[in-house]
């Protein structure tokens, strides 16, 4: 594995007449972008000055050029329900979305709550070596809420940030704790905002839907309080929480009035809380459309992009949640929570975001770059020359349909089925190596080898 | 009928519930179920029309009124009927909900008849199903052959809905009776009020088109018809009310306070009843009660929907 990387590195590789579109330093233009040991070495009009001998050279001449996306919100599932998900079916799918990095968070069975289980997602990703696993641990012990984890080993372990998401940290206090002792590493605090009490027995946003369906209802208030809480706590600590899955209005504009503040917070949405509302349930009652926090109603969701447009969101992140068929295909109330998205999020966030008017190309990437790479606080999110070559070269203009049968997840619980996209990765380049590349783009490739040598002859 | 453009047929497969029909079926339902009704008051009770139908009662909550309502309503019509019941399913053994409809569907059954406690449960089989599916009850979401039922009843003794003035009192958060009567009631042109406690009245409950009052003693004074729901004792455990004492004196209909109302106030109940709480026995038994009508009545009108469902026409001109 990390041979392989050295011999590719030497060669170098080189991305001919591509739209580079870099958030971090506002870079936008047609240039060639040359990676040297696993580094972006140069930008700029570099054909003629590259040795092709020493040089393997891709022309994405028409697509994008940008940093690699990085997705801070994922559930791999492994250890624990393989059936739903691996690290490497999980990995297969993070390329395929142009995912250069995957953030795995800790509610495996067992959790990810001890450096042995940190070492073992990390050690598997590396294994696979597609898509680089950065995992989350667990903020209390087992997840319960009682303990704080050894949170020393588990960020020497590898662990990127601590969370005990898919389930809130109860105790004000505990979260007081964990913020604090986090401060140490620099490592976010990152919290599932619910208000257990508020949420319990809650089966969709309550709203008009929940009331005509009969369907016990989960507040706006029960994520809001608790973002309230958790902000209040970080202005008492001075850390940093990011806030996971903002899906309410509410909540928006707590973190821009702290923000205004001074609050270190950073905040994360999902593409299915810019997209889809509650009033999807009503008739259908589709377990697809069943998440946490659940879809709200349209006001939520235009709030949701203005946080996004204004930067009160700093990352758009899939919350990517695999479930088997067999526990999908049951009665709503009986259902789980989650929707798989690393293969969409792209693709939704180009078409009703981007080609939708709200956000720039440059503001898009930056929430699925930049904005990840900063809450984390590791390299990542741009171009400039030195910094680590992870791209995702995107084609702007491609039309696909979503269809659940063709992803690499082993999951199919997916929302979007049938919706017409456009906007999708081509190539995914991870430490300067190309870990994926679409089978339109691989076609395409084939039928001018096929040109080529007709010619020769 | 035909001269005034009627429905003569439902143009669906399933009854899943009564926000989804029209005027015009819900009129098509209440008729049928009027000439219905006169079959059970036959010395032999039985017609021949749905004969080599199989209809299946799928309960999996327990039920005395609604699944002797639908067996007898399919017997009469001469359909083949079973009933399941969950203690005597393979849910025990942990079936799902899907495979023991689809191996019930399997042995070509006609109509299934569902009632679950989970909200969607009949819609959730009747998109994979190719019978009938009828919602006998789905959570707290609707139970539509309870509103109409209802409704057949108030149209009995009113002689029409549109305008009339229907208080419903108690856990409409809870109620799928109240839901499909919401529903029913006001595309029939009626007024629904809601009285009950703020903490049993769901999230913008006004935009079902009622109106929300608090007060009991003043919302009675007006009405035509008041239907009481009947309240759980699980409620007032989990935090919803702090006592049955109070809310029987808060919301409780007894006779002290119906001397508030207009004369012939009808008084209705779903049933079962909780007696000296939502309702007081001698209001319950009194003059005004349509309680057992609405019990005679669901026969009627589940025959029209089983009749229906299975492709019947409506009443002709000459009926």
């Amino acid at each position: 594995m990390r041979e392989m990387n050295t011999e590719k590195r030497t060669k170098g590789l080189l991305l001919k007449g591509g739209r580079i579109v870099d958030p971090a330093t506002g870079r936008d233009e047609v240039a060639d972008l040359l990676i040297e040991a696993g580094r972006v070495k140069d930008v700029g009009k570099l054909s003629a000055a590259v040795d092709s001998d020493r040089c393997e050279m891709i022309d994405v001449t028409g697509l994008v050029v940008a940093p690699g996306l990085i997705d801070m919100h994922v559930h791999l599932r492994e250890p624990g329900r393989e059936d739903e998900e691996t690290i490497e079916s999980g990995s297969h799918a993070a390329v395929k979305g142009g995912l250069t990095a995957v953030v795995p968070m800790a509610n495996t069975n067992p959790p990810t709550d001890d450096q042995t289980a940190v070492r073992f997602v990390r050690e598997r990703g590396r294994e696979v070596g597609l898509t680089r696993i950065l995992p989350v641990a667990a903020v209390t012990k087992q997840q319960e809420g009682k303990e704080l984890t050894e949170i020393a080993e588990l960020v020497d372990a590898g662990a990127v940030a601590i969370s005990d998401d898919g389930v809130p940290v109860r105790s004000a206090e505990l979260m007081r704790r964990a913020l604090e002792y986090a401060k140490m590493f620099g490592i976010p605090v990152i919290s599932h905002a619910e208000d257990p009490d508020l949420s319990a027995d809650g089966q969709m946003h309550e709203g008009l839907v929940s009331t005509s369906l009969g369907l016990h209802g989960i507040p706006a208030a029960a994520e809001e309080s608790m973002v309230s809480r958790d902000l209040i706590l970080a202005r008492l600590t001075g850390s940093h929480v990011h806030i996971a899955h903002v899906s309410a209005k509410g909540s928006v504009e707590l973190i821009r009035g702290a923000k205004a503040q001074g609050v270190r917070v950073t905040a994360e949405t999902a593409p299915h809380y810019c997209t889809l509302t509650d009033e999807s349930i009503a008739e259908t009652f589709d377990t697809n459309l069943k998440v946490n926090p659940p879809l709200r109603t349209q006001e939520d969701v235009q709030a949701v992009i203005k946080g996004l447009v204004d930067g009160t969101l700093d990352v758009i992140a899939s919350d990517h949640a695999p479930h088997s068929i067999a526990e999908k295909e049951v009665e709503f109330p009986a259902a789980p929570c989650g929707m798989i998205g690393m293969e969409t999020m792209l693709g939704i966030v180009l078409t009703k975001l981007v080609h939708g008017g709200h956000l720039s190309l440059s503001q898009a990437l930056a929430r699925l770059s930049l904005g990840p790479a900063s809450a984390l606080g590791i390299e990542g999110g741009t171009l400039e020359p030195g910094s680590p070559a992870h791209l995702t070269i995107i084609d702007l203009g491609k039309e696909w349909v979503v269809d659940p049968s063709t992803f690499a997840s082993k999951s199919r619980n997916c929302p979007f089925t049938g919706w017409r996209l456009t906007g999708l990765p081509m190539l995914t380049i991870v430490d300067g190596r190309v870990v994926y590349t679409s089978p339109d783009r691989e076609a395409r490739g084939q039928r001018a080898k096929a040109r080529a040598s007709a010619k020769n002859r | 009928m035909n001269a005034r453009g009627k429905v003569q047929r439902l143009q669906r497969k399933d009854l899943l519930g009564l926000e989804y029909l029209s005027r015009d079926e819900i009129e098509l339902i209440l008729e049928l179920g009027k000439s219905f009704k006169e079959i059970s008051e036959r010395p032999i009770k039985k017609v021949p029309t749905l004969r080599g139908k199989t209809v299946v009662n799928l309960f999996f909550e327990p039920s005395t009124r609604t699944a002797a309502s639908f067996d007898l309503a399919a017997k009469r019509l001469s359909a083949d009927t079973i009933n399941v019941s969950s203690s005597s399913s393979s849910v025990i053994k942990g079936e799902t909900l899907l495979d023991t409809a689809r191996n019930i569907e399997a042995m070509k059954v006609d109509v299934l008849v569902i009632r679950h406690r989970a909200e969607g449960a009949p819609h959730f089989l009747a998109s994979r199903l190719g019978a009938s599916v009828i919602n006998a009850g789905d959570g707290c979401h609707e139970h539509p052959t309870q509103g109409l039922l209802d409704m057949m009843t108030m149209l009995e003794h009113c002689g029409q809905l549109d305008g009339l003035r229907v208080l419903i009192v108690g856990d409409v958060a809870h109620s799928r009776v109240a839901r499909s009567n919401i529903w029913g009631l006001k595309r029939m042109g009626a007024r629904v009020t809601v009285c009950a406690p703020l903490t049993l009245v769901p999230y913008g409950l006004e935009s079902m088109g009622v109106d929300l009052v608090t007060g009991l003693d003043q919302a009675i004074v007006d009405k035509d018809v008041i239907m009481v729901l009947r309240i759980q004792l699980e409620r007032q455990r989990s935090g919803l009310f702090p006592s049955l004492r109070e809310y029987a004196r808060t919301f409780g209909v007894n006779r002290e306070r119906l001397k508030r109302a207009k004369e012939g106030l009808l008084i209705m109940h779903p049933g079962p009843i909780n007696r000296g709480i939502e309702l007081d026995p001698d209001v319950a038994d009194g003059p005004y009660s349509l309680i057992l009508d609405q019990v005679t009545n669901g026969v009627a009108v589940r025959m029209a929907v089983l009749y229906l469902l299975s492709g019947g026409e409506g009443a002709r001109d000459e009926h």
